[in-house]
């Protein structure tokens, strides 16, 4: 049965086609299908019945009312607890809502659940996490794959068709890759543009809530949702945040694409070019010019972000200390020992080794030579950036080198899996916006995705690029 | 190597992180080959460079200094796994 999109069940909702309730327990009976997949931390068949209740009783008009939503476990909810995937928050009910959700909540959305993640967002796989892995819903039988990550549970709700959308977190990566690996529709907006109030932080300088979705109209219509200013995020951005949706437009005759010549990585398999390239073919038959461009500083984006988030890491985590919220150790004798082996005990094995990264690159006698070089790096990738775009409306290149991995793959090597990022990490460190979209498959049929990348704050042209990459496809 | 078993505690002390014999060889190893491979940006160079901070354009925006009292100790308190009389409990600090 082909997947309903937001777009068209919201027609059907409208003239009453199906109701809220009979849409969401089709929803619920998916959900209660796939729990192998293990989606999510958190979910109440009992929840969701209540929130189907209230809107019912409910007479005003709201633009999502009714639409069956994931939400991943990084953002706070009140009417369902928030772990980040760590046994640290395990129980922690928050006493306030994020932004984000609250958007979602205001316009009569229905969260389905909170779900799984990498601990804290940190990982490329969703196997960091305390409450454990996510299946990836395009596995086959035996041979479970991982959605990728961190943001993977949202990714695989969209996929296994359990919501009509989802939020996710991107720092570097998190959104697109993970949209990539499962098939599915994965946008992280422009820096700023969504409030982070609300999102455990992980990386402050670089963490952005986006959206996942069936397809790229739907993900035009959920942006708009949960965009937006907030005064209680300093960095939160004071623009209009147009009608994506209605202002999608596939002509791109008369536009110019960039091609960065250094996402041409050695080792990258032959597939992931080659749809690549079918892109490009495509938007050259569109009357879109073609532009090499050059990103020179691109190899050292990894680097780079592996300094800076860990480091602003490091500082974010230093508020789990076993008093105020969550987890605390049963072995307490001093209150130092409270602090230490409520840490010991609380974080997994990524969040500790990026705690102490962190932490090295910011202690005395080595912040320069590490924190503040990479800073200064950060911003020649940015500049590369800027340049590019004078002479190019959107940049197009693959989401990630690989198709799906299998589960437990590439865990031993930090810098293996580190790796995944390499095409996502760039535009996250110069704060730009980015989507993928599902485009071709892999000799083993797994689904590859293409990423668009736009100037700051241009969504609209990246959604127009995306749609019409998409429409091409299908 | 950069890393070695005192930076190690040094690290994870200041972290108040208590880590075990295996665990700190196994973060030895992780840590110095995580440096070893950030290296690499020594090769850029970043002379008169400014760092980047912030990538958000916009300014700091300001906010009116009113005091606004939303009297939620009780809601703060409710995640608290040990509390006393409106305050959070912790081990005892002086003798």
């Amino acid at each position: 049965m082909p997947k309903s999109s937001l777009k068209q069940t919201l027609k059907d909702l409208e003239t009453k086609k199906i109701s809220i309730r009979e849409l969401n327990q089709d929803y619920l009976k998916r959900i209660k299908e796939n729990e192998n997949l293990n989606v999510f931390i958190h979910f109440s068949e009992e929840n969701v019945l209540k929130q189907i209740d209230n809107l019912e009783n409910n007479n005003s008009e709201k633009k999502l009312k009714g639409i069956p939503i994931a939400i991943k476990d990084l953002f706070c909810t009140k009417n369902m607890p928030t772990t980040a995937a760590s046994k640290i928050l395990e129980n922690f009910h928050p006493t306030y809502e994020s932004f984000v959700t609250q958007k979602l909540l205001d316009e009569g959305s229905i969260f389905v659940g909170k779900t799984n993640l990498d601990e804290f967002a940190m990982g490329s796989a969703t196997n960091t996490s305390f409450f454990g892995n996510t299946i990836n819903p395009l596995s086959k039988e035996n041979e479970p794959l991982a959605p990728g990550g961190s943001s993977g549970g949202s990714a695989a709700a969209v996929a296994a068709d359990l919501c009509l959308g989802a939020t996710g977190t991107d720092t570097g990566g998190s959104i697109r890759q993970p949209a990539s690996f499962c098939g599915v529709v994965g946008i992280k907006p422009t820096y700023g543009l969504c409030s982070r109030w609300g999102i455990a932080a992980f990386a402050s300088s670089l963490d952005q809530a986006g959206i996942f979705s069936h397809n790229v109209e739907d993900a035009s219509i959920l942006l708009k949702s949960i965009a937006g200013f907030d005064q209680r995020d300093s960095t939160s951005a004071k623009v209009d945040i147009p009608n994506y949706f209605e202002n999608l437009d596939d002509d791109l005759n008369g536009k110019t694409v960039g091609i960065p010549k250094e996402y041409s990585i050695d080792g990258t398999p032959m597939e992931i070019s080659q749809i690549w390239e079918d892109a490009i073919k495509v938007l050259e038959k569109k009357g879109v010019k073609i532009k090499n461009i050059s990103l020179p500083h691109t190899k050292y984006a990894l680097p780079t972000y592996y300094i800076i988030a860990p480091a602003e890491a490091s500082s974010n985590l230093a508020r789990y200390d076993g008093v105020k919220y969550g987890f605390r150790s049963e072995e307490i004798d001093s209150l130092d020992e409270m602090y230490e082996n409520t840490r010991a005990q609380g974080f997994g094995r990524e969040v500790k080794r990026r705690i102490l990264i962190g932490t090295y690159v910011l202690s005395a006698g080595y912040y320069d030579a590490y924190y503040l070089k990479a800073q200064k790096v950060r911003k020649l990738i940015a500049d590369d950036f800027n340049k590019a775009f004078k002479e190019c409306d959107f940049i197009v290149t693959p989401t990630a080198p690989s198709a799906a991995f299998p589960l437990n793959e590439k865990q031993n090597d930090p810098i293996k899996m580190y790796l995944n990022d390499v095409f996502t990490v760039p535009a996250s460190l110069a704060g730009l916006p980015g989507i993928s979209i599902p485009f071709g498959k892999d000799k083993n049929n797994l689904p590859l995705g293409i990423q668009i990348l736009g100037k700051h704050f241009d969504e609209q042209q990246v959604f127009n690029a995306a749609v019409s990459l998409e429409r091409s496809y299908e | 190597m950069k890393i070695d078993k005192n930076t190690i505690n040094k690290i994870a002390r200041l972290s108040r992180i208590k880590l075990d014999g295996k665990e700190s060889e196994d973060y030895i190893k992780d840590l110095n080959s995580i440096l070893d491979w950030v290296e690499q940006l020594n090769e850029v160079n970043t002379e008169n460079v400014e760092p980047l901070s912030n990538i958000s354009s916009s300014i700091l925006p300001k906010r009116e200094d009113v005091s606004n009292d939303t009297n939620s100790s009780e809601e703060i308190l409710e995640n608290a796994p040990d509390k006393l009389e409106g305050f959070f409990a912790v081990p005892k600090v002086v003798e």
